[in-house]
């Protein structure tokens, strides 16, 4: 849109003026011009060195990195956009409002439209849109889908080998986490690697629940019976907070826990030492599988599916492994 | 100047003039059926009787089927076949009641039915009635009536939200309310300019003398004052944990109020296809002779595309309805996994409705808007035919973006480049909009009267709104953004901030000729400033609290985030109490004290000022011939818009 106000409005004055405009009067489109251009740099500038490197998610993960560039650059186009629309018309208000213009108000402009002004309107405005579709696409493909879930099959995926897969188990209302690495031990506090390709396979056990790891940059909808995967990769240690993102009921607004990014060492000790730990309960729990059937007895005479072996450590963290 | 049009509307399909000029000029005599005293005479008081009696009846009847069954009732211990049937049979009584069916009735059972009631007082608007003016005011009063509990709703959410974690409310009762308000909000906002303007002002305009379907017209009114009933029986029966979204498996957990949400949304649904369908036939079919496309009101333009959008997009919500109402009552597994349904079904069936549902919100601020620029302007309309298209081109492109709203759900990411496009390529033709308005706006000589401010009040508010929209549709962002109040802020700011500012841009720019009263001009602009200025106050810090990383429909949040979440209820509550200012100044200047309004107080072209005021019974004593677009302002040459007292037509006698 920023681009093509100049053409737009420039060729409506000139017809204006043409059409007895009158002498001496101001090159309205001009001075529009003037006071957009240098105040959308300014504004530009200003958001994306004041405001941009704190805009959330902040750059803990590469998904959360990537969102904040996406908001960053969509932030500095939609900008001059607003500006644009908004000093047009506080212009025209403050310019040509019949109380200052005093006389007959019959004598408007009667154009009916103008082709250059539409055209170039529309081809202004779909150039935007196309190229906030390239961009927006690129971003998506190239960090293995963006940090959002991809569904049981995943078509972006991690360029890196190796790939530490957690399970994500939202139930009512909370969330506890599986390592399928780790002999499958469940915790209730999310604890990740740094430097690391993470895939978190979000399940559920009775409604739809959404896996919001804020500072991560991943969302994802814990879904009964479908193993949600989404993908991204730790930059910086730290903590981070995870939130229910889909309505899930009565204490849906405290379904929230918290995890923390460590060094690759502190997570090998921290998840030997669990996996230990819980050794007793783990026993106890379902054996690991992508999805679960809530019911402990295998509701309606189904089984729990047995496609998988999370026990196998592949490489370092374990790749996950094709299902059968 | 009186043109002859004998040769055009001689043909047989054209609803011909009466050789009599002045048939159709009174309306006809008051006529009570049997001589009933007035208070038997079907009503709403008959109709409340009607809901009464069939909501029992319908109980009771879910009760023999089922009782004895505890299967049936499901997670929530309730008998949801005996709830189900009550407020269905609730919502049939009340249709019964009122009289709307005893056409249809009589036509079954082979008898002549009576002729309509026409009583000339105010009594009318408790009737079913069949003229479009009675139902236009019908329909104000009834979405005022919905905007007002949501409103009430709302302001009890804001309330619970002061404080991070101490609870005002708990937490079953705020969901209830949060639910409620949003499906309140929802079918008021569907219904919010179609109903009262688009019924009232579209005949009007096209220069027709009625609807095409007055009854179908008079039934869609009643089914949505159901719908209310149906919703509001929500609350008592134990709310619904969903919001208005009301997605499976929590919908099949949910008590009793599920059943209102779902039962309610069919009902009115069914009202909403009724209405958009009326309009449709009525915009091609009954515009008076030399209304062409090109001559049609740019208002009547985006009736038409709403209306359009309302009837093809509403039956997926019924038969979703449906489906979730079986898998509620008669145990059928659509939505439950575990038996081999899919909880992803309702969300795309509800999107494939919910996403044009949202345009159905916002293609009628747009025809108001571009309706109204022109006669503030004194400029013609710029770029008709591109706001024509501009409306298709949204309402054409709103079928195609609903999978945007599951981006991060699970389903198959392959289409996610797919939906990322076509939802910003509706920008596009929403653009056009702008690119209308903004062409208007070009050297204009504007008045400020307050249906202008109003109009630019949209255009500032929407623009957000629409700018914002474009943030969500791109995936990496809508990662952060998605389920947050960003995305609360963002629908607000596009129907609040649009619908509801245009709706009222409309309110005061055609009172004086719906009542041949003024509102008071000096308390609309206070009605303004203080609607507009609490109204970005309470939402646009929500953009913030949204980054920031708070879910919609939590009652606690971060404590870091009250200061951002109490400035913004404190601003809700002065936006709340701008509405007082507005039904204030509405009930004194039309109602108490009423004010009488010029004919054309705002010099416009428009057809519908060119009628009496107040609008006879037939609208027009002629059909008008139509003969120039209303938007020729500054054009002292330009060709006037209608005949109005055309050369009745040479009709040969019948043989």
């Amino acid at each position: 849109m920023s681009n093509t106000t100049p053409g737009a409005s420039a060729s409506s004055s000139a017809e204006a003026d043409r059409s007895g405009g009158g002498s001496g009067e101001p090159h309205h489109f001009r001075r529009m011009v003037m006071v957009w251009a240098p105040l959308a740099v300014v504004a530009d500038v200003l958001f994306y060195f004041l405001a941009g490197p704190h805009i959330p998610p902040g750059k803990m993960t590469s998904s959360a990195g990537g969102a904040q560039l996406d908001f960053n650059i969509l932030f500095i186009i939609a900008l001059p956009v607003i500006l644009g629309v908004w000093i047009f018309m506080g212009y025209s208000i403050w310019s040509w409002r019949a109380s200052r213009l005093p006389g007959d108000p019959e004598v408007s402009p009667n154009s009916h439209g103008n082709f250059k002004v539409q055209f170039g309107w529309i081809a202004g405005t779909s150039s935007i849109v196309i190229g906030l579709f390239v961009f927006g696409t690129l971003q998506l493909i190239v960090p293995a889908g963006a940090g959002g879930g991809e569904g049981p099959t995943p078509i972006w995926t991690p360029q890196s080998g190796t790939v530490l897969p957690v399970q994500v188990i939202a139930q009512q209302w909370k969330f506890t986490y599986r390592y399928p690495t780790f002999g499958g031990f469940e915790t209730t506090s999310l604890v990740l690697p740094n430097d690391t390709t993470i895939a978190f396979h979000v399940t559920s056990l009775d409604v739809i629940h959404d896996f919001w790891a804020y500072q991560l940059g991943v969302k994802a909808d814990a879904n009964p019976q479908a193993d949600n995967v989404a993908f991204t990769t730790t930059n910086h240690v730290g903590g981070f907070t995870v939130r229910c993102d889909e309505l899930c009921g009565l204490w849906h607004g405290a379904m929230f826990n918290y995890g923390k990014v460590v060094s690759k060492a502190a997570f090998e000790t921290w998840a030997e030492t669990t996996k230990t730990a819980l050794a007793d309960n783990t026993k106890y729990l379902p054996p690991f599988a992508w999805t679960y059937i809530p019911d402990a007895n295998g509701a309606d005479g189904l089984y729990y599916p047995d496609n998988v072996d999370p026990y196998s450590k592949i490489e370092i963290y374990g790749a996950q492994k094709t299902k059968v | 100047m009186a043109i002859d049009i004998s040769a055009e509307t001689a043909r047989p399909s054209e609803p011909t003039e009466p050789s009599s000029p002045v048939v159709g000029r009174t309306p006809p005599p008051p006529f009570r059926a049997g001589g009933r005293p007035a208070f038997l005479e079907q009503s709403i008081l008959t109709a409340g009787i009607g809901a009464v009696v069939g909501y029992l009846f319908g109980h009771w009847v879910g009760n023999m089927i089922a009782a004895g069954y505890p299967y049936i009732s499901g997670f929530s211990g309730q008998n949801d076949d005996a709830i189900v049937l009550g407020l269905a049979f609730g919502a049939f009584g009340w249709l019964l009641g009122v009289g709307a069916l005893n056409y249809p009735l009589a036509k079954i059972v082979g008898r002549e039915p009576a002729p309509e009631v026409e009583s000339a007082n105010w009594t009318k608007y408790l009737r079913f009635t069949t003229d479009h003016k009675v139902v236009g005011i019908q329909y104000f009063f009834g979405v005022f009536t919905f905007f007002f509990t949501g409103g009430l709703l709302a302001m009890a959410i804001r309330t619970e939200l002061l404080y991070p974690t101490n609870h005002l409310i708990g937490p079953g009762t705020y969901i209830a309310i949060v639910g409620e308000h949003g499906t309140i909000m929802m079918m008021m906002a569907s219904s919010l300019v179609v109903g009262p303007l688009g019924n009232y002002l579209v005949p009007l305009m096209i220069g027709s003398r009625r609807t095409a379907f007055p009854r179908v017209e008079a039934s869609s009114f009643w089914l949505f004052t159901a719908g209310y009933l149906v919703i509001i029986c929500a609350l008592p029966l134990g709310g619904f944990p969903t919001g208005w979204t009301g997605y499976a498996p929590l919908q099949t957990q949910g008590a009793g109020g599920m059943d209102a949400y779902l039962v309610g949304f069919a009902v009115i649904g069914l009202g909403m296809i009724l209405a958009g369908f009326n309009l449709i036939v009525t915009i091609i079919h009954y515009r008076a002779p030399g209304m062409s496309w090109s001559r049609l009101p740019i208002f009547v333009w985006s009736i038409l595309a709403t209306s359009a959008l309302l009837t093809l997009a509403t039956p997926t919500l019924v038969a979703a309805g449906l489906f979730g109402i079986l898998d509620r009552t008669a145990q059928t597994a659509f939505f439950v996994t575990e038996r081999g349904g899919s909880a992803f079904l309702w969300e795309n069936l509800f999107w494939f409705f919910g996403h044009p549902e949202v345009y159905i919100m916002a293609l009628p601020g747009f025809g108001i808007v571009s309706e109204l620029l022109p006669v503030f302007c004194r400029k013609p309309l710029f770029g008709y035919r591109v706001a024509a298209a501009g409306m298709f081109g949204v309402a054409l492109l709103s079928f195609f973006v609903w999978q945007h709203h599951l981006f991060q759900s699970g389903i198959n990411p392959d289409m996610r480049p797919l939906f990322m496009l076509t939802t910003e390529l509706i920008s596009i033709p929403t653009g056009f909009i702008y690119l209308v308005t903004l062409g208007t706006l070009w050297k204009a000589r504007m008045r400020f009267d307050v249906p202008m401010l109003f109009c630019l009040g949209m255009l500032f508010n929407f623009l957000i709104g629409g700018v914002t929209g474009v943030f969500l549709s791109d995936v990496p962002v809508d990662v952060t953004v998605h389920g947050s109040f960003f995305v609360m802020a963002h629908f607000h700011y596009t129907i609040m901030g649009g619908l509801v500012f245009a709706m009222f841009a409309g309110i005061y720019y055609w009172t004086p000729k719906v009542t041949g009263r003024m509102l008071n001009q000096k308390w609309g602009k206070i009605h303004f400033w203080t609607m507009f200025i609490f109204f970005n106050m309470t939402f646009f810090p929500l953009f913030i609290v949204g980054l920031l990383g708070q879910p919609r429909r939590v009652f606690e949040y971060a404590s870091n985030l009250q200061v951002w979440n109490d400035f913004s209820s404190v601003s809700a509550f002065c936006l709340g109490a701008s509405f007082l200012i507005f039904v204030g100044n509405f009930l004194w200047t039309i109602i108490i004290d009423p004010h009488p309004a010029p004919d054309n107080p705002w010099d416009s072209l428009g057809l519908e000022w060119q009628t009496a005021t107040p609008v006879p019974y037939y609208n027009f004593d002629r059909i008008p011939v139509i003969t120039n677009d209303p938007y020729h302002y500054s054009e002292p040459d330009a060709a006037p818009v209608a005949d109005l007292t055309p050369v009745p037509p040479r009709v040969a006698p019948t043989p």
